[in-house]
C-alpha cells in the first residue's frame, strides 16, 4: 500500500515541517512533558503497585509454593513446588478436585441464569423509564436503582428471612394452597427436579460417566439447586438496577432524529427496537455483559451469608472455595491456585465475548473507510497538513 | 477552585500517610516493656461468655499490672488464619478440637502444656484430644458432651413421665413418635457428623481404627447407625433445624418446633431468648453396642515462638484453675476440664449431671490434620440422609478419609 507516504514522527514529510518542532533546536516548550508525566502519575503508580500489583505477584508465588500460612510467604523455609497446587485441585482425583468441580458446576449454572436474565431485565427497565410519556419517571428510576445502592449484606439478610422455611414466601405459597420448598435446605438441582417429572430417576446409567473434575454427567447437568435459585433471584434483583442505569445513559445518547427517521421509514415499535435501538446499544451491551460475567464468577458475599456452600455444597463457588481452602483449611497454595484458575476463566470468557460481540458491519465499514482515506492521501494535495 | 484542590490533595496525602502508619504499627515495633498488654481472641457463645472471660482476664491483669483485651471473633477460624498469615496472631486464643491437629501439624502452636505443673489434673480424654505427636500441646479450657434435651412441657402434654425417658433406640423412636404433632417434631439435631456420629458409635462403629492407621468408615456398625437416623427421618419424627426454620436445633427447641434435641451444656444459653422454656437433660439412649456420646473441647492456644509466652502461660494457669473454671460454669454452663472441678460441677448443677456422666464413656470426634475438609464433605451429604443410601456415603467417606489419613501420617 501507500502507507509510506503517511507522516511519521522522526521522519517528517516535506509537508509536516513546522518551525520549532523539528528537534534541531533542543526539546522546546513541550520537551519536559515525559518527565512531568511520570512525576504526576507516580502517586497513582505507587498506590497501584503496592496495593494491586505486588499482592497479585505475591499470590502468584503462593500458588506455586508450599507456604503454610505462617509468617511471610517469602521466608526461607518456603519452597517452590511448581504446579503441585494446581494439580491438586485439577487432576489429583481427590476431594479437593471434586470440590473444585462442584464449585465450577454451581457457578456455571449461576452465570448461565443470571447474566442473560439481568441483562434483559435491565434493558427492559431502561427502555420503560426512558419513555417520554411515562409519568413519574425519576421515581421509577430511583426505585429500580435502589437495590443496587443498598448493601448486599442487608439485602441478603432480608432474603434469608423471606425465604426461610416458615418465611413470608412460603406463607404466601401456603395461603395459595401450595407447599413451598425449604429453600435454603433444598439441594435438588432444578433440571433434576424437571427430569424427575418425566420419570428419570437419580443417576441414570447413561449419564454415570465422569468426564472431568470427578463429577458425573448427571451431576454436571443438575442445573442450579433450589437454594442457588434464591441467590440467582437475589442477584438479578440487586444488579439489574445498576445495569439499567448504563443502558439508560446509552439510550439517552440515541438522538430523537434517529427514532423519527425510523418511524418515517415505517418501522413499528418492535422493528425499531431490534433494528435501530439495540444495534446502537452494542457497546453498552458489551460492557454490561462483561461486567455481569465478571461479577457473577466472583460471587462471594451472598454465599458467605446464606449458608457457606450449604445445602450439600450446591452453593459452593470457586471464590468461596478459595477463601475456605485458605483461611479455614490453611491450604493457602490451593486457595491461591483456585483464585488464579478463576482469573483465567474470567479473562478467557471476556475475550470470547469480545470476539462474539464484535461489530462486523462496523469493521467492514472501517476497513473500506481507511482504504478510501489512504487512496485520498496517495494523491498529492500540496503542503496541507492532514 | 485551584486552592481548594490543593488543600484537598494535601489532606488526602496526610490521610494516606496516617493510614499507612497505622497499618505498619501492627507489626510491632513497640518497646519491650516488662508487662506487655495481651490480647485474647475467643469464639464466644454470647455476651455472658465474653463478659466472664474479660472479668477473669482483668483480675489476672490487675495482679500483674498490665491489661488484657478480650475480643470475641465473629469467625474464629478465619480471624486466626488471618492473624497467623499476617505474622500477628493473638497472644492467646480458643483452639477448637476440630482444628487443633491441623494447627499443630503446621507448627502454629507452642507446646507449653506438657511443662505445666497442673498437666495431670485434666481428663485423659481431653489431654488426648490436644496431643499431637505424643506431645500435650495446650491446656483444655472446658468440655462439653452431648445429651438428650427434652422440652418438659411437650413431654408432659404427650402424657409421658420420667419413667419414659428413652434408654435405647427403640424407646427413642417410640417417644419421638408420641411427641410428633402437627407443628412439633419429636426429635431434631444438626445434620452433621458431630451428632449422627453418636448413633454410629452406639452401634459399635468408629471412623478410625485404634492404632490410628486405618479408616473404618464403611463397616456394618456405621451403616447400622446411619440407617437408624435415616429410619427416624423417613418416619417424619426427626427433622433437621433448617427444615424447622431454625438456625440450630436449640432454637427449634426454644421455639417449640422440636420436643427433643441432641445438644450440649451450651443449651443453657437458651434461657436468655426463651425464658419460659423448661427442659430436662438425659443421657443419650444406648444403641446395640451400648452407650456413646461425643466430647468437644477448646484449649487455650498460644502461638509458636510467642514473645509473650511467659505472661500468657501465667494467664492460662489462672484461667484453668478450678475456682476460675467453676466461675465460667456459673456464667455460661461449660463443664470444667479438670476432674476435681467437674465433680464439684456435677453436684452444684444436678440438672446437668447427665453431661458429666456422659464423659465417662464419651469419645472425641475424628479430628486428625486434614480431616476437617473430609468431614465437611461428609456433613454436606448427611443433610439429605432421608433420601440417600447410608452405605454409599460411608463408602465415599472411607476413600476420602483414608487419603487424608495417609497424608496426615506422612505416607
Amino acid at each position: 500500500m501507500t502507507s509510506n507516504t503517511l507522516p511519521r514522527p522522526g521522519n517528517p514529510g516535506p509537508g509536516n515541517r513546522r518551525p520549532g518542532r523539528t528537534g534541531d533546536r533542543g526539546r522546546g516548550i513541550r520537551g519536559g512533558e515525559g518527565r512531568y508525566g511520570w512525576l504526576f502519575t507516580a502517586p497513582a503508580i505507587g498506590i497501584i503497585g503496592v496495593f494491586l500489583v505486588l499482592p497479585i505477584l505475591l499470590a502468584l508465588w503462593v500458588s506455586v509454593s508450599d507456604w503454610g500460612g505462617l509468617g511471610s510467604p517469602l521466608n526461607s523455609q518456603v519452597s517452590f513446588v511448581g504446579g503441585k497446587n494446581f494439580a491438586h485441585v485439577l487432576t489429583a482425583g481427590g476431594l479437593a478436585e471434586k470440590d473444585f468441580g462442584t464449585s465450577i458446576r454451581n457457578n456455571f449454572w449461576f452465570v448461565v441464569f443470571v447474566v442473560p436474565l439481568q441483562t434483559a431485565l435491565a434493558l427492559f427497565l431502561a427502555v420503560q423509564v426512558n419513555r417520554r410519556v411515562l409519568r413519574g419517571r425519576s421515581f421509577f428510576r430511583t426505585a429500580f436503582y435502589f437495590p443496587s445502592v443498598t448493601s448486599a449484606v442487608a439485602i441478603t439478610g432480608i432474603f434469608a428471612f423471606l425465604f426461610a422455611s416458615t418465611g413470608t414466601v412460603n406463607s404466601v405459597i401456603a395461603a395459595l394452597g401450595g407447599a413451598g420448598p425449604t429453600w435454603f435446605a433444598d439441594p435438588r438441582g432444578l433440571f433434576h427436579i424437571v427430569a424427575g417429572f418425566f420419570g428419570v430417576g437419580d443417576n441414570p446409567p447413561a449419564l454415570s460417566a465422569s468426564p472431568f473434575l470427578e463429577l458425573t454427567w448427571w451431576q454436571w447437568l443438575s442445573g442450579p439447586s433450589v437454594a442457588m435459585c434464591v441467590i440467582i433471584f437475589l442477584v438479578i434483583f440487586t444488579t439489574s438496577g445498576t445495569f439499567m442505569l448504563l443502558f439508560l445513559a446509552a439510550l439517552q445518547n440515541i438522538g430523537v432524529e434517529v427514532e423519527e427517521a425510523s418511524l418515517i421509514d415505517g418501522a413499528g415499535p418492535f422493528r425499531k427496537f431490534f433494528s435501530v435501538t439495540l444495534p446502537m446499544l452494542r457497546p453498552t451491551l458489551f460492557t454490561v455483559l462483561t461486567l455481569g460475567v465478571i461479577g457473577t464468577w466472583q460471587i462471594f458475599d451472598q454465599i458467605y451469608i446464606l449458608g457457606q456452600g450449604k445445602p450439600a455444597k450446591t452453593t459452593l463457588t470457586p471464590a468461596f472455595l478459595a477463601y475456605q481452602a485458605s483461611f479455614k483449611d490453611l491450604n493457602w497454595g490451593d486457595g491461591a491456585a483456585i483464585s488464579f484458575i478463576l482469573f483465567a476463566i474470567i479473562v478467557s470468557l471476556t475475550v470470547l465475548q469480545r470476539i462474539i460481540l464484535r461489530d462486523r458491519n462496523k469493521e467492514r465499514l472501517d476497513r473500506s473507510m481507511s482504504r478510501l482515506l489512504a487512496a485520498e492521501k496517495a494523491t498529492p494535495v500540496g503542503g496541507q497538513h492532514p | 477552585m485551584n486552592n481548594s484542590r490543593k488543600w484537598g490533595t494535601a489532606l488526602l496525602a496526610v490521610g494516606v500517610a496516617a493510614t499507612l502508619a497505622a497499618c505498619s504499627s501492627g507489626t510491632g515495633s513497640t518497646p519491650a516493656a516488662a508487662n506487655k498488654p495481651l490480647t485474647i481472641l475467643i469464639g464466644s457463645s454470647g455476651k455472658a461468655e465474653t463478659a466472664a472471660v474479660q472479668a477473669a482476664a482483668d483480675s489476672w491483669a490487675k495482679a500483674n499490672k498490665t491489661t488484657v483485651t478480650v475480643t470475641a471473633a465473629s469467625d474464629l477460624g478465619q480471624q486466626l488464619g488471618q492473624g497467623f498469615s499476617g505474622g500477628n496472631p493473638p497472644d492467646l486464643f480458643y483452639m477448637s478440637w476440630d482444628q487443633f491437629q491441623t494447627y499443630a501439624s503446621k507448627k502454629y502452636l507452642e507446646p507449653y502444656a506438657a511443662a505445666q505443673p497442673n498437666k495431670n489434673a485434666f481428663y485423659p480424654a481431653l489431654k488426648k484430644a490436644f496431643t499431637y505427636n505424643n506431645t500435650f500441646y495446650c491446656e483444655p479450657k472446658d468440655f462439653s458432651t452431648l445429651g438428650l434435651i427434652i422440652n418438659s412441657d411437650k413431654w408432659a402434654a404427650a402424657g409421658l413421665t420420667t419413667a419414659d425417658i428413652p434408654k435405647d433406640w427403640a424407646q427413642l423412636e417410640t417417644v419421638a413418635k408420641k411427641l410428633t404433632t402437627a407443628d412439633t417434631v419429636g426429635l431434631s439435631f444438626g445434620a452433621e457428623y458431630a451428632r449422627m456420629g453418636t448413633f454410629m458409635n452406639q452401634a459399635g462403629g468408629s471412623l478410625v481404627s485404634k492404632d490410628g492407621k486405618t479408616v473404618t468408615a464403611d463397616t456394618a456398625a456405621n451403616v447400622a447407625g446411619l440407617t437408624e437416623v435415616k429410619k427416624l427421618a423417613t418416619e417424619g419424627v426427626l427433622k433437621f433445624p433448617a427444615a424447622l426454620g431454625a438456625g440450630w436445633s436449640g432454637e427449634a427447641l426454644g421455639k417449640g418446633k422440636a420436643a427433643m434435641v441432641i445438644e450440649g451444656p451450651w443449651i443453657s444459653g437458651l434461657k436468655l431468648d426463651y425464658p419460659n422454656l423448661k427442659y430436662t437433660v438425659a443421657e443419650l439412649p444406648a444403641g446395640p453396642a451400648g452407650k456413646s456420646t461425643f466430647t468437644f473441647s477448646n484449649c487455650w492456644g498460644i502461638p509458636a515462638q510467642s514473645k509473650t509466652a511467659t505472661e500468657t502461660e501465667s494467664l492460662v494457669k489462672s484461667l484453668t484453675a478450678d475456682s476460675q473454671q467453676l466461675k465460667f460454669s456459673a456464667a455460661f454452663g461449660v463443664i470444667p476440664s479438670t476432674i476435681s472441678a467437674a465433680k464439684t460441677y456435677a453436684t452444684t448443677y444436678p440438672a446437668n449431671a447427665a453431661f458429666v456422666k456422659g464423659n465417662d464413656y464419651a469419645v472425641s470426634p475424628v479430628a486428625f490434620a486434614g480431616a476437617a475438609t473430609v468431614i465437611a464433605d461428609f456433613n454436606s451429604k448427611l443433610e439429605s440422609i432421608a433420601t440417600v443410601d447410608p452405605k454409599a456415603i460411608l463408602a465415599a467417606l472411607q476413600t476420602n478419609l483414608q487419603t487424608a489419613l495417609n497424608t496426615a501420617n506422612g505416607k
